[in-house]
């Protein structure tokens, strides 16, 4: 297929796409009251009416939108469905049974709790236990192989000291530094005409000007209205309807995933220094989280599926399939901690709860399922390693002779993104750079900077944990900074 | 004159011995000759007492001025605070200037108080103006929280009304039953739900001339429970008071972080969702309140020294080792007549609140120049000299 039908492809998908949104019919209204007005003629409507919504700010908007349809993966028209999810199969399948394993756990606790899944009468929360946690999908990852690759075939290759064993294409230091590379002129940091240009930028309204500008770094007084342009998710009246939609349903019925999400909640964030005071608002955000279905459409290009359950009787009809829970994602130890900053933002629970949602469908889904994509949790760890290795190569031998290999500290930071193991404010300067490059690696290059060489004292697993127990100190952009720079010579 | 400090307490905390014993002082008892003497409020009311006719050396140091209760005691700060505006008032200075409405444009601070019973019958007269309005009742004397209640009806104060013949009120000279009554603030600004204020610590080295400095590692205290201004919850102490010996026995107290933010964690909170700019304002509003009440009055009374968390062992044992490098500097035995302006490297995490001395020095170089003919500011310069700052701060 040549580049010019690919490219009216995409855009008549997008087209389709937006057509049944609320923006296009604001739009129509729009075009249609302006008639009207003085400085539309007959002769010249179509020029007219174009120019009266570029003027109003209704032609940035649509740019938005069109904008956040580009950064979500693109489908070929002729690919199969399932490789927009994942393009390998062994990937697939080895997402696949992780959510069998991930449903058996949650049947079983509904089973020995005699709580059905739809359905709760005051359970003791003591009962519960989280589904599963970060180091139990960390054993999943080390055990991916690629049936149709023997890497004992790889003459000349360099041997990878690390736990995973998959071929993924990450990308080394040079490539970084050419990616990053703003990353490595400290001098563009904070140069005074960028104190002005946020501010503007806010009131133009322009989503991928502000992606940009958040590559380095956005301004405290000024971040939550740039995350906000990024991932447009605005606050209408339908957005809050939707919301106020979801907080009634909480009250109508429950789950028994409300139970895990309180018992995470109590058990991570409750404990957290910056984030105990948020608690309520992380219940409200993440239980209207599970009722929205609207997030299933997610699942297009995530590797993830959601757990069916049949009704009795009837399994494997699709016809009497009920996803559980509403939304498909079941929540983990910790889940509570992707939102949990994002309430130093936001003290708007409908305006925390939009921007989280699409924090999540963009971003965070990847850190939990089994996919080969660069932002993917694979992707992520195995970049790390490699890093690691070619960075400091003692230090990586040092550890993994004493069984303590990197990655099995590192992972719950990189499930995380780092939430609960920065500081707040170091957090969101890294979570700046993940929106402004579209992309989770940084996540991987930030894991590096926690190892330095004074864990080559280290004499145990349990020493290193320790030593490594408190990233609070972290000052991530300097150290990146040095990384990149100090490295790429 | 060479030789170690000798210090005296009598608050067995860890947290102020460990730094007398890491400076190498010398302890002594209260009978021999010390040079620094960190009392409990008990000691120094005795030791500053009319009758005992103790004199303080030129070489020591305590802990606390005379007249600290001017400033601790409920009723004392509101005379104080009262008086210091009316004294403005007659001088005729901007500070006390009052908008269309009455109101003091930089010296409304405190919310509409009385004191009780003396001021009963003037309490009334403003209740009866706003009946549906809410107060709360403080016991001049007490401290972490205990006693506090709040009212919305006349009658729950009946035991403070003058004409009462069932009065179980003691005579106001004892002071011991007296109490404040304000108006109750009840759209506090709320974070996550719930309500908290601020522990702020200040050292006063002098009072004239003024030198203050405020720690710059403060905390917010949050109560356990979401706010609710309905009078269904007026009773329920969780709600209302952000005291930790009140939050500490609340089913969700929390051991690790103790219900506590730093000031620099509600920097960041405030910042992210107010912008950076009505943040410094609020800030620089909050040490102007500082600054203003020990210019209306005197000392501060004991901070607690119980450490509820190891966060805030920490904070306090740091605390106390940067008051005593400010007091004492180089670990030398003090010497009253020193220059009390410490260099900035030597205050550790403490920023200068107020230098009067230095901003009466700076005022007089500016009038020096004005009068060698040249272009003078009119505004006050901020920051270690902090005089007036310029009106177009604070509103």
């Amino acid at each position: 297929m040549d580049e010019g039908t690919e490219l009216s492809l995409s855009i008549a998908q997008i087209v389709q796409r937006l057509k049944g949104s609320h923006l296009h019919s604001q739009i129509e209204r729009q075009a249609k009251d302006c008639l009207h007005r003085p400085e539309i003629k007959l002769e010249s409507l179509k020029e007219d009416v174009h120019s009266y919504l570029k003027t109003s700010g209704w032609e940035k908007k649509l740019q938005n939108a069109v904008y956040r349809e580009l950064q979500l993966p693109p489908s070929h028209p002729t690919a199969p469905p399932e490789h927009l999810k994942e393009p390998l199969a062994y990937m697939r399948k080895a997402q696949a049974s992780w959510e069998k394993r991930i449903l058996k756990s949650l049947n079983s606790m509904s089973t020995e709790l005699g709580v059905p899944l739809a359905r709760q009468v005051g359970v003791n929360l003591s009962r519960f236990r989280p589904v599963y946690a970060p180091k139990d999908f960390l054993e999943v990852l080390i055990g991916l192989r690629n049936p149709n690759h023997d890497s004992r075939e790889e003459i000349g290759a360099r041997s990878h000291w690390g736990l995973i064993q998959v071929p993924l294409n990450v990308r080394d230091i040079p490539q970084l530094v050419g990616i990053y590379s703003l990353f490595t002129n400290p001098s563009l940091f904070q140069t005074p005409p960028r104190l002005y240009l946020g501010p503007v930028l806010v009131v133009e309204q322009d989503s991928a000007a502000a992606q940009q500008y958040s590559r380095r770094g956005c301004p405290t007084g000024l971040r939550a209205d740039l995350w906000a342009l990024i991932l447009n998710s605005t606050n209408q009246p339908q957005d809050v309807m939707h919301y106020e939609q979801l907080k009634a349903g909480v009250i109508q019925h429950d789950l028994l995933v409300d139970n895990l999400i309180y018992k995470d909640v109590k058990l991570t964030a409750s404990n957290d220094d910056y984030y105990f005071v948020f608690e309520d608002f992380l219940y409200q955000v993440l239980l209207c989280f599970s009722r929205d279905t609207g997030v299933l459409e997610h699942f297009k290009y995530n590797s993830a599926t959601p757990p069916k359950s049949y009704l009795h009787g009837k399994v494997g009809d699709e016809d009497y399939a009920v996803v559980y829970p509403p939304n498909g994602v079941v929540p983990f130890h910790g889940f509570s901690m992707y939102v949990a900053p994002l309430c130093f933002l936001y003290n708007e629970p409908s305006k925390l709860y939009s921007v989280f949602r699409e924090m999540y469908i963009r971003y965070f889904f990847r850190l939990h399922s089994i996919s080969s994509s660069f932002s993917g949790i694979v992707s992520l760890c195995l970049q790390f390693e490699r890093l690691l290795q070619t960075h400091l190569p003692q230090l990586f031998y040092h550890l993994r002779q004493i069984g303590a290999q990197p990655l099995r500290i590192a992972f719950k930071w990189m499930v995380r993104a780092f939430s609960g193991y920065l500081s707040t404010d170091q957090l969101l300067l890294l979570w700046d750079r993940i929106l402004g490059y579209d992309s989770l690696e940084v996540v991987a290059g930030t894991t590096v900077l926690a190892f330095s060489d004074n864990l080559m004292e280290v004499t145990s697993l349990a020493s290193a944990e320790a030593v490594l127990a408190d990233l609070s100190t972290l000052k991530v952009i300097p150290l990146i900074q040095i990384f990149l720079f100090a490295t790429a010579i | 004159m060479a030789g170690k400090v000798k210090w005296v307490t009598d608050i067995e905390k860890s947290v102020l011995i460990n730094n007398f014993e890491k400076r190498e002082w010398v302890p002594v008892t209260e009978s021999e000759d010390w040079n620094f003497y960190w009392m409990s409020i008990q000691t120094i009311r005795n030791v500053f007492s009319v009758d005992t006719g103790y004199r303080l050396s030129d070489e020591q140091l305590v802990n606390h001025f005379p007249n600290h209760y001017e400033l601790t005691r409920k009723d004392l700060m509101i005379k104080n605070i009262k008086r210091y505006r009316k004294e403005l008032e007659k001088e005729g200075s901007p500070l006390a200037e009052k908008d269309e409405n009455g109101k003091y444009v930089y010296l409304d601070f405190v919310p509409v108080t009385f004191m009780l019973p003396a001021d009963y019958n003037l309490f009334v007269e403003e209740f009866r103006k706003n009946p549906s309005s809410t107060w709360i009742m403080k016991p001049c004397g007490k401290a972490q929280g205990k006693g506090i209640f709040l009212i919305n009806k006349l009658s729950q104060i009946k035991k403070w009304s003058r004409d009462s013949r069932t009065s179980t009120f003691v005579a106001a000279s004892s002071g011991k039953e007296a109490y404040v009554i304000s108006l109750y603030i009840d759209n506090p600004l709320l974070i996550g739900g719930k309500k908290f204020d601020l522990r702020l610590y200040v050292l006063v080295t002098t009072y004239r001339p003024l030198k203050c400095y405020m720690y710059k590692l403060g905390f917010c205290r949050f109560c356990t429970v979401k706010y609710t201004p309905s009078t269904s919850e007026l009773d329920n102490m969780f709600v209302h008071l952000t005291n930790v010996a009140i939050q500490k026995h609340g089913d969700d107290y929390n051991h690790v972080h103790g219900g506590k933010w730093t000031v620099s964690n509600l920097r960041l909170y405030l910042e992210s969702t107010r912008g950076k700019e009505v943040t410094n304002r609020l800030f620089d509003q909050i040490h102007w309140i500082v600054v203003q009440s020990l210019k209306a009055v005197a000392v501060n009374a004991s901070p607690s020294l119980t450490s509820s968390t190891a966060n805030d062992r920490i904070l306090k044992y740091s605390l106390i080792n940067d008051t005593l490098n400010i007091v004492t500097p180089n670990g030398e035995i003090p010497d009253c007549r020193w220059n009390r302006s410490p260099p900035r490297e030597a205050l550790g995490n403490y920023q200068v609140l107020y230098d009067e001395e230095q901003a009466q020095s700076e005022s007089a170089e500016r009038d020096l120049r004005s009068r060698s003919g040249q272009l003078l500011g009119s505004k006050g310069t901020k920051g270690s000299a902090g005089a007036r700052p310029a009106a177009a701060t604070w509103k």
